[in-house]
């Protein structure tokens, strides 16, 4: 009896290890290519030397990545526009959830379900009426000071943000925390003399951390990622995000070196925050199945 | 990865709650305070309210009139109205049928296969077990990975030289060749298949894990109690738990798979021979590149009217089962 059970964890511990080499494999594959010249990854791979760190190892395929692409340009602009998307994103919709959560607004309750009812709009459906909005919007720019006026968004900053501040699945998630805090804190600070803003600012949103944990890492992951958005609506080389850099090595004499080596640099610093807060990943991928 | 959500109650239920509740306080004298709770108030649901109607509800509604006229990106002519024109050169282009077929095989394939390996997956580290935070994170790593990255990475591994051929020969002793995989129209959109399976199957095992843990464990003490084998278990305890959550995976999937882009854009155009183009390529195809914002809109609107009905029958079929 004791050895068929020991048998079992055995077999079920094998099943798992296969699915985590599954999973591993090209991850690996492509950090360790990104060390290697085209020659060798060739030269390796019809043996277990693809995926170990062996040879002629160097980090020569990622000086010349910085050589073909603006890569660094790149990298800035993509945290930039993550950085504010998440920051922005954060404030704007905590404080629509707050006010729709703890106080007595009039016709709060329709705004809400006008609200959720965009999660049913995939995003896919609105891209390319999007576009075309966006071409038509008024722009304003400070220039010294005169003021600007031009039209159209396209190829500019803002129209990587600003369409995506607001997120009806953020303020759902902060609306359900918002519910779960008791209501005698603010009653309490109210007493005191505090104001709405006070409250949400010095009582509630500090007592939120894992609803903004969850929301920051559910708005990061897009903005990071984001790929057929910035494909239409952004030209420029100096406003690109990291993904678009992919288009630099799609030329004659690819480099899979190269390649590999950008792919790791677009996917390492993501990889090492899912890692560090791998606790607070896991949750906000389980709260959207939550909702059942 | 693309999250798509689905609200927990129909609107007009919570419209209708909103109904009921107001009524007996309208005609009562305002406590203090009242005026200046409504303006903060408004002031603070006013910036996420407004961003979403600018980008939400504005471009859904525009999305569905631009569809019924010739707009283009940049024209110098004025828009006009011109009827269901785009729809009835939507409905005689064979590359629209061909991406409907196509993102119809990508979706029969990809929702099964996928689901059961998330799940297959989670019933794998459900239990505590030395080292289960470490499968836990090799499980997620993909999911973490850019759809572009991977699309990037496993176009240099299908190659036909590359490492899938190489691992396909090795692990066969040399018997399987394998395949040229994109540049094939028998392969490619396979190929596809199994990308996107490798990605995505982390993100639902997480999924299917909280409605797991949601599941008591006194069910399963009383099934051992009663001595039932570990099939009986999963098909009477664990199965009907997770009746909601089965639920909320298909139609997530289902979603997803029909909006197939990425792996396209990056890794075959929608060749070769239009065997991999899906709906979301085509309208970005005509509505980017061609920049008929008109005739993207109009098959934009077929996709919105795609989601609709397959979330609509799977909450169908899922609730007559219960």
């Amino acid at each position: 009896m004791n050895n068929q059970l020991l048998l079992r964890s055995a077999g079920t511990m094998l099943v798992r290890i296969l699915f985590a080499v599954v999973a591993a494999f090209p991850i690996v594959f492509m950090l360790i290519s990104s060390l290697k010249p085209d020659q060798q990854i060739f030269g390796d791979m019809s043996s277990v030397a693809a995926f170990l760190p062996i040879g002629n190892i160097s980090f020569d395929n990622y000086a010349a990545v910085f050589d073909r692409v603006p890569a660094a340009r790149f990298m800035i602009n993509s945290i930039g526009v993550s950085a504010v998307t998440v920051v922005l994103g954060i404030f704007i919709n905590s404080l629509c959830a707050f006010a729709l959560s703890r106080m007595e607004v009039r016709g709060k309750r329709i705004v809400f379900s006008a609200i959720l009812a965009t999660l049913i709009v995939p995003f896919q459906t609105l891209a390319l009426p999007l576009v075309w909005w966006v071409n038509q919007l008024p722009y304003f720019e400070l220039d010294g000071f005169s003021l600007e006026f031009s039209k159209g968004w396209l190829d500019t900053y803002q129209v990587q943000i600003i369409p995506f501040l607001a997120n009806a699945f953020s303020i759902y998630l902060y609306h359900q925390y918002f519910e779960s805090i008791p209501k005698e804190l603010d009653e309490a600070a109210r007493i005191d003399g505090a104001g709405w803003f006070k409250i949400y600012r010095q009582v509630v949103m500090p007592l939120a951390g894992p609803a903004t944990a969850t929301v920051a890492i559910l708005t990061f992951l897009p903005a990071w990622n984001s790929y057929l958005w910035p494909l239409m609506v952004v030209q420029s080389e100096e406003l690109r995000p990291v993904m678009i850099g992919i288009q630099y090595f799609f030329q004659l004499n690819v480099s899979w070196g190269e390649v590999m080596a950008y792919a790791s640099l677009i996917t390492v610093p993501v990889v090492i925050l899912f890692i560090a807060f791998q606790k607070s990943f896991i949750n906000s991928i389980a709260s959207s199945g939550v909702k059942g | 990865m693309t999250l798509s959500p689905l609200p927990t109650r129909p609107p007009e239920a919570i419209a209708a709650a909103a109904k009921q509740s107001s009524s007996p306080t309208r005609h009562r004298r305002p406590r203090p305070g009242f005026l200046r709770e409504q303006i903060s108030g408004w002031g603070m649901i006013a910036p996420a309210a407004v961003l979403l109607l600018l980008f939400v509800f504005l471009p859904a509604i525009l999305g569905f009139g631009l569809a019924f006229t010739n707009a283009r990106l940049i024209s110098p002519r004025p828009v006009e109205f011109v009827g269901t024109d785009n729809f009835a050169r939507l409905f005689t282009d064979p590359t629209f049928w061909r991406a409907l077929l196509n993102v119809t095989y990508f979706a029969v394939v990809v929702v099964p296969v996928q689901s059961a390996l998330a799940l297959a997956m989670a019933l794998l580290i459900n239990k505590k077990f030395r080292g289960v935070n470490f499968f836990r994170t090799i499980y997620f790593l993909p999911v973490v990975t850019s759809m572009v990255v991977v699309s990037l990475l496993w176009m240099f591994m299908y190659r036909r030289e590359g490492l899938i051929n190489q691992l396909l020969s090795t692990f066969s002793f040399g018997l399987i060749q394998g395949a040229d995989w994109l540049n094939d129209p028998a392969t490619a959109m396979p190929a596809i298949i199994a990308l996107s399976i490798w990605q995505a199957a982390g993100f639902h095992m997480i999924i299917w894990l909280a409605g797991l843990q949601s599941i008591s464990g006194e069910l399963y003490e009383a099934a051992q109690l009663d001595g039932a084998s570990r099939w009986h278990q999963f098909r009477y305890v664990t199965w009907p738990g997770l009746k909601h959550t089965r639920s909320l995976v298909l139609v997530t999937i289902t979603i997803q798979a029909l909006g197939l882009f990425d792996q396209v854009s990056v890794m075959t155009q929608g060749g070769p021979l239009d065997s991999t183009t899906t709906i979301i390529y085509e309208a970005v195809r005509s509505g980017f590149k061609q920049q008929e914002t008109s005739y993207a809109s109009a098959i934009s609107l077929v996709f919105f009217v795609l989601v609709l009905l397959v979330s609509a029958v799977q909450r169908y079929l899922t609730r007559e089962k219960d």
